[in-house]
C-alpha cells in the first residue's frame, strides 16, 4: 500500500492508504480531523470541501495519493488559534449556519471565492455555491455571511 | 431583557457556533471507540419478494469479517414498533403489520435490511456484503396509492386487504353535507402532494456497544429524540431496562423528521454489539438514506367548498389518500390524520368541516413526519382551494380570504382544535405591504415587456404546535405523552447548567434557552449551558419535532427556573432574617422588599451547597426539575406572498420574491427565527417547484441520488423578505408559539398560486408540485393546443 505524504494544516502528515483511499477519509479517518463531513457520494452537496494547494476541492472526489506532496487545509486549519478566520467570524455573525454540518465544506468553498473576488455579489455568491447544499438555511444568511466574510478578508486578513 | 444584553429578545450569537465553524462539532460519524467493528447494512435490491434463503458462506470467509446476521437469527426480538393508534371510522383499529428489523421471509420495499455484515473495516463490511447471495423470489409490487388500491392489487400484507391500512374521519359528515345543500357555490379541486425526500446534510449514522461490566448497552445515533428512541428499542424490541440502555444523540447535522424515527438499523445495531461484544458501528451512505431514511407527504386528495352568494365559507369537504410505506414507521399513521384533518379550518370560519383519510401500505420506504407534517399538506389543498374559489367567483383573492377569517378568539373550530389567540388581518395587512401587493401590475407589465410571464400568490394559513395535552392525544390513540422536561442546575459559585429533553439539530436551543434562564436568574449569557442529547444526563424527554421545543421544552426549562427561584426566597429570606413572602427577586438579586438588604443568587446558591446557616427542613442543593404537559397545542399564523417569472419559451420559473408575515409568538432570538423561517421557505419551495421523489411502476426508486433528486441550491432562491406581527399564546408562560416549521407549511400554496397567476393568461388554471420546466412548459403547449 502507498504511503503518501502532505503538508495539513501546516503540518508534514504521512499514512499508509490503500490505493482507492479517498482524500477525505485519510483525513477524517487516518488523521482524526472529523470536521471534514461525508454528505453525499456523487461529489453534489460540498460538506467535504477543502483546500489542495490553496483551491477549494471536494475531498470526497480526490484520492489521498493525488493530494501526495501537496499543502492541504481543513476547516481545522482555518482559524489562527483562538482567532476565527473572518469568513468563520462572519458566518457567526449573520447566522449562516444551523446545524454545523455542511458548514465546513461552504466555508472553505467561500474562502475560495474570496480569495478571488473580495465583493462578490449575491447573484455572483449563489452561483459560486452551486457545488454545497445547506438544507437549513435556505442559503439567505449564508450568502450574507459570505459576502461580508469576502469584505472582510479583501480588509487585510 | 437583561442588563447584558443577552436575555429574551435579543439576537444573541450562538454558543454552539463556536465549535462547528472550526470544525469540533461533534457528530456520530466522528465518535469512534476503541475496538469497534464495521456493520454494513445489505438491503433488497428489489421491491417485493420472497426470500427463498440466503446463503453467507462465501461472505463469512472474506477478509476481515466477523459475523454476519440476517433475519432469522434475529427472529424472536421484537419488531419495530409504531407510536399511534388510528382508528378507523367502522372503529377498528388500523392493520398492524409485524415490522421485523431484518427482513423475515420477505421484502417489501428497494431498501428493506436484509442483513448486517460485521468486519474490521467499512470496505471489509461492504465488499463482504456483495458475497451474499440472497435468492429473491419476485412478487409484483405496488409503488403507489393508485397501484395500491388497483382492483387485484398485490398485497404488501395479507392482513391489509385492498393494502388499506385504516379509513379514518373527521368532523361532522352530515354537518358538512347540509352546508352543501344550502351553498350557491361549490368549488372543487385535485391535488397531489408530491412525495418528498427529507436529505438532512448528515445521513444517518450509529455506533452501539456493549459493556459486559455493567450490563450496559450505549448506542450514539443521529436521533432527534434519543429518550423516545431508548423508550421503543428499550421496551418494544430488545427488551432491555431503561437503566441499562443510554441513547445518545450528539450533534445532529439536521432531521427535519427523517430523525425521528425509530429505525431498525438501530435495533441491529445494538442487538449485534450485544452478540459480539465490540462495538459495531454504522454510517449510511447517500445512496441508501434514499431509499431508508423515511420519505414525506405523498397524498392524493379530491376536495369542494361550499359557499354562500357572498362568498363566505359554509362547507369543506375533503377526501384523502396517503401512501404509508411498507412498514408503519414511528409517526406514520398520525401525520396524515391528527397532524392533517384537524387543520382544515385553517384561518377561516367554516362551520362544518369533514375529512376523510384512506392510508394504504406500499413497496416504497416508510413515510413519516418530514418539517411541517401534514400541516403542509392541508394548507397547500385549502390555499390552493380557496385561490380556485375566487377566480370561479370572480372575487379578489385577498377578499375572499379576509371575508372568512377567524377574528374571536377563543375560536372552536369544527375539527377538534381550539386557537387559543391570533390576528389574521395583521399578518395579512402586514405581508400585502412588504410584498407590495398594491403594486405588482406594474411589475407584471414590466416583465412581460421582456417577453416574460410574473404571478404573484397568496397564503393566509394557521397551523398546529406543540402537539398536546397528553391526555387528549392519548384518548386519540397516541402511544407517548407529550409533555418535556427541563431542569436547571444552579451551581454552587453561580454558573447554571440547564438540562432539556428536546434535542437541537440546528434550532440553536443552546442559546435560546440559555438566554431564557440567564433573564430570568439575571446571570451571565456566558454563564449558562444547556445539555442535551445524551439520556444519561436528562432525566427524560419526548425530543424536538413539531415545533415543539420552545412551547413545550422552554415552558419546562420556565418552570424550573420558578422553582429555583421560589427556593431561593427561602433561603435568602434565612439569611436576611426576612419573611419569605417579603423576598423579591430580581435581577439576580434577592431582596427584602422596600429595602436595599439583599443576596445575591451567587450567595444563595453557595448556602445551598455549604448550608451550615441554612433554613430548618429545607434539602440542601439548588436544582430542580419540571415537567410540563401543555394544555393545548400552539398556533402560529401567518400571510406568504410568492412572486415568480415564468419564461414562456422554456417553462422555467424564477422565484422573484418571497415574502413572509408571521405570527410566531413571543420571539426569544430574532436572528435565530428569522434563520428558521428562511430555512423552511427554501424547503417548502423546494417542494413546489423541484423536489420529487418518484418511483417506478415496479417499485425502484428512481430519484434515488442528488443527481436525480433536485434538492434546492443557492442560485434556485432569492433572498427573503420576513415580518413578525406577534400575539402571545395564552395558555403558557412565555407566550410562544414555533417556527421551524412555518416556512415549509405556508410558502408552498403562495408558490403555486403566484405561477397559476402567472399562466392564467394563457388559460392555464392548474398546476402541480413541482412545477418543473417542463411540467410549466407542457401546461403552457396544452393551454395554447
Amino acid at each position: 500500500m502507498p504511503t503518501v505524504t502532505m503538508t495539513v494544516n501546516g503540518m508534514e502528515r504521512s499514512g499508509t492508504v490503500e490505493g482507492r483511499t479517498l482524500l477525505v477519509e485519510f483525513l477524517r479517518e487516518h488523521l482524526g480531523l472529523t470536521g471534514t463531513h461525508v454528505g453525499c457520494d456523487t461529489s453534489q452537496c460540498g460538506a467535504c470541501v477543502v483546500h489542495v494547494n490553496g483551491t477549494s476541492v471536494k475531498s470526497c472526489t480526490c484520492l489521498a495519493a493525488q493530494a501526495d506532496g501537496a499543502e492541504v487545509t481543513t476547516i481545522e486549519g482555518l482559524a489562527n488559534g483562538s482567532d476565527l478566520h473572518p469568513m468563520q467570524e462572519a458566518f457567526r455573525e449573520h447566522h449562516g449556519l444551523q446545524c454545523g454540518f455542511c458548514t465546513p465544506g461552504m466555508v472553505m468553498s467561500a474562502v475560495d471565492l474570496a480569495s478571488q473576488n473580495s465583493d462578490p455579489s449575491e447573484h455572483e455568491v449563489r452561483e459560486w455555491l452551486e457545488g454545497n447544499l445547506c438544507r437549513c438555511t435556505g442559503y439567505h444568511n449564508i450568502v450574507k455571511a459570505v459576502q461580508a466574510g469576502a469584505r472582510a478578508m479583501g480588509g487585510g486578513s | 431583557m437583561s442588563a447584558n444584553g443577552s436575555g429574551i429578545g435579543a439576537s444573541v450569537k450562538r454558543k454552539e457556533d463556536t465549535r462547528f465553524l472550526t470544525g469540533r462539532g461533534r457528530y456520530t460519524d466522528d465518535i469512534n471507540l476503541p475496538g469497534q467493528l464495521y456493520g454494513y447494512i445489505l438491503r433488497s435490491p428489489v421491491a417485493h419478494a420472497n426470500i427463498g434463503g440466503i446463503d453467507t458462506s462465501a461472505a463469512a470467509a472474506a477478509p476481515g469479517v466477523h459475523a454476519i446476521f440476517t433475519g432469522s437469527d434475529m427472529e424472536g426480538v421484537g419488531g419495530i414498533p409504531t407510536g399511534w393508534l388510528i382508528h378507523s371510522k367502522d372503529g377498528s383499529p388500523m392493520v398492524e403489520p409485524a415490522h421485523p428489523a431484518l427482513a423475515l421471509g420477505k421484502v417489501r420495499y428497494v431498501g428493506d435490511c436484509v442483513a448486517i455484515v460485521v468486519a474490521e473495516t467499512r470496505e471489509q463490511a461492504k465488499e463482504a456484503a456483495n458475497l451474499v447471495d440472497v435468492d429473491y423470489r419476485d412478487l409484483p409490487a405496488v409503488a403507489s396509492i393508485e397501484a395500491a388500491e388497483a382492483n387485484g392489487a398485490a398485497q404488501v400484507f395479507d392482513e391489509a386487504p385492498g393494502n388499506v391500512c385504516y379509513d379514518w374521519e373527521v368532523g361532522d359528515r352530515a354537518a358538512t353535507d347540509a352546508a352543501f345543500e344550502n351553498a350557491a357555490h361549490v368549488v372543487s379541486i385535485d391535488v397531489v402532494n408530491n412525495r418528498l425526500v427529507p436529505n438532512a446534510i448528515e445521513p444517518r449514522a450509529a455506533i452501539a456497544n456493549f459493556d459486559p461490566a455493567t450490563s450496559e448497552y450505549t448506542l450514539y445515533t443521529t436521533s432527534q429524540n434519543p429518550h423516545l428512541v431508548r423508550l421503543l428499542l428499550g421496551a418494544f424490541v430488545l427488551g432491555l431496562p431503561e437503566h441499562k440502555l443510554r441513547i445518545v444523540a450528539p450533534d445532529v447535522g439536521g432531521g427535519f423528521g427523517s430523525k425521528i424515527p425509530h429505525y431498525a438499523e438501530e435495533a441491529i445495531l445494538t442487538w449485534t454489539a450485544g452478540r459480539l461484544g465490540r462495538p459495531v458501528k454504522w454510517t449510511c451512505e447517500r445512496i441508501d438514506a434514499f431509499k431508508s431514511d423515511t420519505h414525506g407527504r405523498d397524498h392524493i386528495s379530491t376536495a369542494k367548498l361550499a359557499l354562500d352568494a357572498d362568498g363566505k365559507f359554509l362547507g369543506l369537504h375533503v377526501t384523502t389518500k396517503a401512501n404509508l410505506g411498507a412498514y408503519l414507521s414511528t409517526f406514520a399513521t398520525c401525520v396524515p390524520t391528527y397532524l392533517y384533518g384537524i387543520l382544515f379550518a385553517g384561518p377561516y370560519t367554516t362551520p362544518a368541516v369533514y375529512c376523510e383519510v384512506k392510508s394504504f401500505f406500499t413497496n416504497t420506504v416508510p413515510v413519516d413526519a418530514l418539517r411541517g407534517a401534514g400541516r403542509p399538506e392541508a394548507t397547500y389543498l385549502l390555499e390552493r382551494l380557496v385561490d380556485k374559489a375566487a377566480h370561479e367567483l370572480g372575487m379578489d383573492r385577498v377578499e375572499i380570504r379576509r371575508k372568512n377569517f377567524v377574528r374571536e378568539f377563543p375560536y372552536q373550530t369544527p375539527v377538534a382544535l381550539q386557537y387559543d389567540q391570533g390576528d389574521y388581518d395583521a399578518t395579512l395587512d402586514l405581508a400585502l405591504d412588504a410584498s407590495d401587493w398594491a403594486g405588482f401590475e406594474a411589475r407584471r407589465a414590466e416583465s412581460a415587456a421582456r417577453g416574460k410571464l410574473r404571478g404573484i400568490g397568496i397564503s393566509t394559513f394557521i397551523e398546529a404546535c406543540g402537539i398536546a395535552p397528553s391526555a387528549v392525544v392519548g384518548s386519540l390513540g397516541a402511544r407517548a405523552g407529550l409533555y418535556e422536561s427541563g431542569s436547571v442546575r444552579v451551581h454552587p459559585t453561580g454558573s447554571v447548567s440547564v438540562f432539556t429533553g428536546t434535542h437541537s439539530h440546528g434550532q440553536g436551543h443552546e442559546t435560546t434557552f440559555a438566554q431564557i434562564v440567564s433573564d430570568m436568574l439575571g446571570v451571565d449569557f456566558d454563564a449558562v449551558d444547556v445539555v442535551h442529547g445524551d439520556s444519561a444526563k436528562i432525566p427524560f424527554g419526548m425530543g424536538t419535532y413539531g415545533s415543539r421545543s420552545l412551547a413545550v421544552g422552554g415552558t419546562a426549562i420556565y418552570l424550573a427556573v420558578e422553582k429555583v427561584i421560589e427556593k431561593g426566597r427561602k433561603i435568602a429570606a434565612h439569611l436576611l432574617e426576612a419573611s419569605v413572602e417579603d423576598i423579591e427577586f430580581e435581577n439576580g438579586s434577592f431582596t427584602v422588599a422596600g429595602t436595599d438588604r439583599s443576596k445575591s443568587l451567587g450567595e444563595v446558591a453557595l448556602t445551598a451547597y455549604v448550608p451550615h446557616n441554612y433554613p430548618e427542613g429545607l434539602e440542601p442543593g439548588l436544582e430542580e426539575t419540571a415537567f410540563y404537559d401543555p394544555l393545548n397545542f400552539t398556533f402560529p399564523a401567518g400571510t406568504h406572498v410568492a412572486e415568480v417569472e415564468v419564461d414562456p419559451e422554456t417553462g422555467e420559473v424564477e422565484v422573484v420574491a418571497v415574502t413572509g408575515a408571521d405570527d410566531v409568538g413571543r420571539i426569544i432570538n430574532p436572528m435565530i427565527v428569522d434563520g428558521q423561517l428562511h430555512g423552511g421557505l427554501a424547503h417548502g419551495i423546494g417542494q413546489a417547484l423541484l423536489e420529487e421523489c418518484l418511483y417506478q411502476d415496479d417499485g425502484q426508486l428512481q430519484t434515488g441520488s442528488y443527481l436525480d433528486y433536485t434538492m434546492p441550491r443557492a442560485a434556485d432562491l432569492p433572498s427573503f423578505s420576513i415580518n413578525h406581527n406577534t400575539t402571545l399564546c395564552t395558555h403558557n408562560p412565555l407566550g410562544v408559539k414555533g417556527v421551524g416549521e412555518v416556512g415549509s407549511i405556508g410558502v408552498p400554496p403562495a408558490v403555486i398560486n403566484a405561477v397559476i397567476d402567472a399562466l392564467r393568461p394563457l388559460g392555464v388554471n392548474d398546476m402541480a408540485m413541482p412545477a418543473t420546466s417542463q411540467r410549466v412548459w407542457q401546461a403552457i403547449q396544452q393551454a395554447q393546443g
